[in-house]
């Protein structure tokens, strides 16, 4: 599938925020496309999270429209879903009652919900686990199930807000083909919070760079190579090419 | 097969402990009643305050009715109003800042001091001491449940949120289930007060109840009686415990796995 032809699922337009005299966001136009994984990368304070929560529609941002599917979501939460380090599972609820919350959410019926839920369980290496509680399983399978989660309330968009950061480099190796993998398998788009420029490179197809206070896109870099990428495209020239590119911007 | 048992070994070792203390106890009292250095009509032996708790158990258990009575009523009522004053002031901060200093204020008003008040404004019957369960009861679950609601993770309310959760939806899903274990402490404690409070109004005054079985005891200088309904009341109290510690098991079933995990 060629994503320079498929078509623009969110946008993002002209956003600016500031928080009493502090000026956060200034006119930040972004896009994502079908299938598409694009990061934001910057420095920490740099308006990451609060674009995150401005295009997730828990903050109204002071100028500028989201757009899903060309649909006005802006200021309107629960068309976009997010995910966080913390997989923010409910400690009280069962595993099927957690991941299909968001179905519940929007008024359909808890039995409804679990029986759209649960075939999912078993695409995202979850089978068996419907029934048992979140402190019952590792923390790679709740981060799994948060992610399952985001896809059920996301209509096919995932936010994904530093979503690795805490695991090691070996577990953040499998995570990160593990999730490519899914996310051509149940159509997934996503948009990507990282400051880890290695991880932005190996894992996008465009990367913004968020700088500057207040926070605007300084450049808008293009990773020409092919998905799935090779295992050593992190030692090639190209990939260092990128670094460089990217270090001089930040 | 062989893990329940394994369970349940340490479960016996640890209660081997306060059953040799409490025989402990029951021992050196019954030795010092019996020795001539403690007239025993002032300190009966522990032999004859069973002797005193069996005879007199059909008065004590009709005495009983009127006091667990009180104690529920006041207990349950103290619940619901602790439900809706800690949900208004975590929902309105001005509530909050409005209540929680006169909550405060209340609890250091001596129960003893007000009981007699509480006669004389709603009579000889069963309202004064509801009334007095009531201002004991209600504190420990309202600050239980306050603390419950606010030590609900942010991010978990923000991700609510960002799924189209409403206010109600939010209170359902998060910061109730959230609150529940801090609403069990509180309510633990409060259990324990009711049947105390319920004892200390019916001392000042009432036609039933065991707080007027012991001051009429008391009057008859009826020592061992007087110790007898002391141990109905722990009895009853320690009932009470157990009764609250069943339904939080009940109603938290995600605890019981996390324990048994952590034991694991």
């Amino acid at each position: 599938m060629s994503l320079e032809k498929s078509e623009v699922i969110l946008r993002a337009e002209h956003i600016s925020k500031s928080y009493g005299e502090k000026q956060v966001l200034q006119d930040i136009s972004i896009h994502l496309k079908k299938g598409e994984l694009v990061s934001l990368l910057g420095v920490s304070g740099s308006g990451k999270t609060t674009l995150f929560n401005v295009i997730s529609g828990i903050i109204s941002p002071d100028e500028g429209k989201v757009y899903l599917k060309d649909q006005d979501v802006t200021s309107a939460p629960g068309s976009i879903s997010y995910m966080l380090q913390k997989d923010l599972l409910l400690p009280h609820k069962k595993m099927i009652d957690n991941v299909s919350l968001p179905l519940v959410l929007k008024g359909m019926k808890k039995e409804e919900a679990r029986e759209k839920a649960n075939p999912l369980f078993a695409e995202f290496g979850l089978e068996g686990t419907q029934y048992q509680y979140p402190s019952q399983l590792s923390g790679g399978m709740r981060q799994r199930a948060a992610l399952l989660r985001t896809y059920l309330s996301s209509s096919g968009v995932a936010l994904l807000d530093e979503p690795f950061s805490a695991l090691d480099t070996l577990t953040k190796a499998s995570v990160h083909k593990w999730y490519l993998d899914i996310m051509q398998h149940i159509d997934l788009s996503t948009l990507f919070i990282t400051h880890d420029i290695d991880e932005a490179i190996l894992l996008s197809d465009r990367i913004y760079i968020l700088n500057g206070t207040p926070g605007t896109i300084k450049e808008e870099i293009v990773i020409k190579e092919e998905k799935p990428r090779a295992e050593d495209f992190a030692l090639s020239e190209e990939f260092l090419e990128y670094k460089r590119r990217i270090i001089s911007k930040l | 097969m062989c893990l329940p048992l394994k369970r349940k070994l340490p479960n016996i070792t640890s209660k081997i402990p306060p059953v040799v203390a409490m025989a402990a106890i029951l021992l050196l009292w019954q030795l010092v009643s019996i020795s001539p250095v403690v007239p025993s009509y002032m300190l009966p032996s522990p032999i004859a305050v069973c002797q005193a708790l069996f005879s007199d158990l059909p008065t004590i258990l009709f005495h009983a009715k009127f006091t667990l009575l009180e104690s529920f009523y006041g207990l349950m009522i103290g619940i619901g109003l602790a439900f809706i004053f800690a949900t208004v002031m975590d929902c309105f901060r001005v509530m909050d800042q409005a209540f929680y200093p006169i909550m405060i204020i209340t609890q250091t008003i001596p129960t003893i001091a007000i009981a007699p008040i509480l006669v004389l404004w709603m009579g000889f019957g069963m309202a004064p001491k509801i009334t007095l369960v009531v201002i004991t009861t209600f504190f420990p679950i309202t600050i239980g449940l306050l603390d419950g609601y606010k030590s609900v993770d942010q991010d978990a309310i923000r991700l609510m949120k960002a799924m189209g959760a409403s206010r109600s939806q939010i209170f359902r899903h998060v910061k109730f289930p959230g609150a529940l274990p801090q609403f069990f402490s509180g309510l633990k404690i409060s259990a324990s007060y009711a049947v105390v409070g319920a004892v200390v109004s019916e001392w000042l005054g009432g036609f039933n109840g065991l707080g007027v079985y012991m001051t009429r005891v008391k009057k008859a200088y009826a020592f061992d009686k007087m110790f007898a309904v002391i141990i109905f009341i722990v009895i009853i109290s320690l009932l009470l415990l157990l009764a609250v510690n069943i339904v939080s098991r009940i109603a938290m079933p995600w605890l019981q796995v996390e324990k048994e995990k952590n034991h694991e």
